[in-house]
């Protein structure tokens, strides 16, 4: 066998016996007469001439060609069926000097992984695609595939391809050229000598293309499966020629390797090593504890209102004033199309204890932006509960009489030092003071971390201090 | 100490990163965007790799093969992107490759709704697609678990070579809470297995083919085996107040913390209450569950679902003491007065002589 192998120059990229797996076989899997055969040994010495057999990492697809890891010396994985272009990616986003091969049959490719193709291709996906026409699924036993010609009877067209149920055979090389970042696109054929010959040249450039980082490249090589045609090896050639070539023409349909600069390569961001990703995490917002004396408290809040007027970040900031605080806090939004109708609210815990439930299901502290939001909740108040009205929107008045209620023209204050948006700093204001919950200067000390635009951060420093003097001026009669 | 108030989706790109996380693979789906969205943003200003993939079957092969070449990869998705990955992560599971996917669980059957529900309980645990296979699945409740669990699955993942799973709900993802950013960044080491494209690994096949029935067999056989190893090594719970406890809650996730706050409700009325919280599902807390059967102690079940983990726990206790169970489908969940009505009613019932009475 040795000898045999080195009299007809077997490629080096090939393995001299096919033993994986436990499988002791040395001839191919392959039918006599199949053109998988004649491809892969084109690509195998393609392999050996360009220098690459360490760097490829061959993509087995699931087809006939599912055992190509038999054949091939180079790096294996095999892939789900359709999916060798989406595996590819993650390959080569990992390993970037890889030659990665995608090897797929027409059920493979154009079938079920006509979405995996098409948009690795889309991507420029820096990969090398050889795409096998054969007009049939071969491994699963002869039933059509996108590319079964009109009138051809398969397993599943006893009566021959139908036009008006079955469509049209799907020509790969076309749907590719309708793609911009593709650089190199060929249909080949091996049914004539001249035609192998044409395709060596074709898989040797699909390579380069890849070796030299320019882009991707898809060749479509049309191929005989004399078994699940029924035909003689002989006959399927002359039927290749007949027939297929008529469907899919032959040729090369775009080659802008040498015009190409390679694939446009995004903004890089360069790697971060641990400090700089530790600072990237952490970084402006790391918020210091302040472990001392906890207060001993518990607060169930709800703040609603409409979206927009700033609700969350409301909540996000009495959250994080008690982060400061050493409480543990919880701040749990609603969400999703909910907030699409308009109205937010969101739910937030502070405690001395570990939070249990983060719902807010009957709060303890309303602060209700608009007239909805004092509609959806009064009801749902503990008794003795805690509400902020903002008067400036709110007409009515509070009804249940359980409840200890305070009115604040928070959208007024906040208009008239320029910020409207920030009346959600006079609602947190407000509660802070009237229930005593936390310092002032807490809330001082918290705004920076919770702005996002820090030029506001002044005028949102004046809007707590005539919030204060509001409150000042107008406290709150208890029930 | 590195505190910042984040979402739990927020924390779990935090975790990944720190957790040595090279390479994000998503496709969009509420209520997981989030977390796609701030891996776009940390996982490329950090020169790691994030892309955003045409589908979530691309997804899954995308961390197939990045995996493959010795990446340490993830993605998140919800109920109906999850189903997609099935026959994925079923490859993941016979090539044996690690990676890491997020599952924020929403309300099904299919496209249901976005609001939490844990009924991908199954789907996830059991495996999610064909053959004999499960993939470890860790159950955070809280923001700081969300990155906990995220940075460490990373290590799990690669000494089991296993796809973690972090079944987590909408809640648990869109809550802020305090993280503490923790601990040292961690980095995969190379694999003696991937495929890096290069002299080293040229002989290296990843594949998930067993082409004679006695080495598919061993193959199957190596995967329990790996199994029984994890459920002894990392199978992890949180017991509260289950000492002396006369009922013991079982959930996991939101409805976990929503039970933390029955147990402080039923013991301010006098009645001793517990909580057993799975911090992994699979493994399960098997033998944690076995102990409080011992001790004849009723369990209740709460779970946002049609009974999918109740069923686990019916099979821990092998019907040794009653497992009420409280479930809620559809989205919502139930709040602390309500469970509190059902389970004072129910072990009322059980006192006055129910089966097991
Ligand atoms: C998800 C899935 N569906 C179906 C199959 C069964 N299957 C195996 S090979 C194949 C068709 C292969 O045909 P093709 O890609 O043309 O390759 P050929 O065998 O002709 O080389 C099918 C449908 C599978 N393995 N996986
Ligand atoms: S069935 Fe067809 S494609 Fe498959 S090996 Fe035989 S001849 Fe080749």
């Amino acid at each position: 066998m040795a000898e045999l192998i080195q009299r007809f120059g077997k490629a080096q990229s090939f393995y001299d016996g096919y033993t994986r797996k436990g499988i002791e076989i040395e001839t191919t899997h392959y039918c006599p007469g199949c053109g998988h055969g004649t491809i892969q040994k084109l690509i195998g010495e393609a392999i050996d001439d360009l220098g690459i057999q360490d760097r490829t990492i061959f993509l087995s697809p699931v087809g006939c060609a599912v055992f190509a890891y038999y054949y091939y010396d180079t790096g294996n994985i095999q892939c789900s069926h359709g999916r060798a272009p989406a595996v590819g990616t993650g390959v080569k986003r990992t390993v970037k000097d890889a030659v990665v091969i995608s090897y797929q049959g027409d059920g493979d490719l154009a079938g079920i992984g006509m979405t995996e193709i098409i948009h690795a291709a889309n991507r420029g996906e820096p990969i090398t695609v050889f795409f096998i026409n054969n007009a049939i699924y071969g491994m699963t036993g002869g039933q059509m595939a996108p590319t079964t010609p009109l009138g051809q009877i398969t397993q599943t067209t006893p009566f021959g391809r139908d036009v008006a149920r079955d469509g049209r055979p799907i020509g790969m090389v076309e749907l590719m050229n309708a793609l911009v970042p593709p650089v190199y696109i060929e249909r080949c054929s091996v049914a004539t000598s001249q035609g192998i010959i044409k395709t060596r040249k074709a898989i040797r450039k699909a390579l380069q293309a890849q070796i030299d980082g320019i882009g991707f490249s898809f060749v479509e090589i049309l191929s005989p499966c004399p078994t699940n045609w029924g035909m003689s090896p002989v006959k399927a050639r002359s039927w290749m020629e007949k027939e297929m070539t008529h469907h899919f023409p032959l040729g090369l349909v775009r080659d802008t390797i040498s015009s190409s600069t390679g694939k446009a390569t995004s903004i890089p961001y360069p790697y971060l090593d641990d400090a700089q990703l530790v600072e990237l995490l952490t970084g402006s917002a790391a918020v210091p504890l302040l472990k001392d004396d906890i207060p001993q408290v518990t607060h169930k809040v709800k703040i609603a209102g409409f979206g927009g007027q700033g609700v969350l970040s409301a909540g996000e900031l009495l959250a994080t004033c008690g982060m400061t605080e050493a409480l543990h806090v919880s701040w749990l939004p609603s969400y999703g199309p909910e907030m699409r109708g308009g109205s937010a609210n969101v739910s937030v815990i502070l405690s001395d204890q570990e939070i249990g439930s983060p719902l807010v299901d009957h709060p303890e502290v309303l602060l209700a932006f608009n007239g909805p939001s004092l509609d959806l909740f009064e009801p749902k108040m503990v008794s003795g509960a805690t509400i902020v009205v903002n008067s400036s929107i709110i007409q009515r008045q509070v009804e249940r009489t359980d409840v200890n209620v305070y009115y604040i023209p928070a959208t007024d204050i906040a208009k008239n030092e320029g910020l409207l948006s920030a009346a959600n700093v006079v609602m947190v204001t407000a509660y802070l003071l009237i229930s005593n919950a936390l310092p002032l200067e807490t809330l001082v000390r918290c705004i920076p971390l919770v702005l996002r635009k820090k030029s506001f951060l002044d005028t949102n420093i004046a809007i707590v201090n005539k919030t204060e003097a509001y409150v000042k001026a107008h406290p709150m009669e208890k029930q | 100490m590195n505190c910042r108030l984040m979402k739990g989706n927020e924390a779990a790109v935090y975790g990944a990163l720190m957790g040595g996380c090279t390479h994000f693979f998503g496709y969009p789906i509420t209520p997981a965007s989030e977390i796609a969205q701030a891996a776009a943003y940390y996982f490329t200003a950090s020169g790691r790799t994030f892309l955003q993939a045409e589908s979530e079957i691309s997804v899954i092969n995308m961390l197939y093969g990045a995996a493959s070449a010795g990446a340490r990869v993830m993605t998140a998705s919800s109920g109906p992107g999850i189903a997609l990955m099935g026959e994925g992560l079923s490859y993941l599971a016979g090539a044996r490759l690690p990676a890491v996917v997020i599952d924020m669980q929403r309300a099904g059957p299919g496209l249901g709704n976005i609001w939490p529900e844990q009924s991908d309980y199954n789907m996830v645990v059991k495996g999610g697609g064909h053959g004999n296979y499960a993939n470890i699945t860790l159950t955070p409740a809280s923001a700081q678990e969300m990155f906990d669990f995220t940075k460490k699955a990373f290590q799990i993942a690669d000494t089991y070579r296993m796809t973690v799973c972090i079944l987590s709900d909408a809640y648990i993802g869109q809550m802020m809470e305090p993280v503490e950013i923790s601990g040292p960044v961690l980095h995969g080491q190379r694999k003696e297995w991937a495929v890096y494209g290069d002299k080293a690994s040229r002989k290296n096949l990843i594949s998930s083919i067993y082409m004679s029935a006695p080495l598919l067999r061993k193959h199957n056989e190596d995967l329990q085996q790996t199994y029984l190893q994890v459920a002894q090594d990392i199978t992890d719970y949180e017991e509260i107040s289950v000492a002396d406890a006369e009922f013991v809650f079982v959930a996991y996730g939101i409805v976990a913390r929503i039970c933390h706050s029955v147990v402080q409700a039923l013991r301010q009325q006098g009645i001793k209450a517990g909580l057993l919280r799975p911090k992994t599902v699979f493994p399960f807390p098997t033998a944690a569950l076995g102990a409080i059967a011992d001790r004849n102690i009723p369990l209740g079940v709460v779970e946002l679902s049609n009974g999918q983990m109740a069923n686990d726990v019916d099979l821990a206790v092998k019907g040794r003491v009653p497992v009420f169970r409280y479930l809620t489908m559809g989205g919502e969940t139930p709040t602390v007065r309500e469970l509190l009505t059902a389970v004072k009613c129910d072990l009322a019932e059980s006192k006055k002589g129910g089966p097991h009475g």
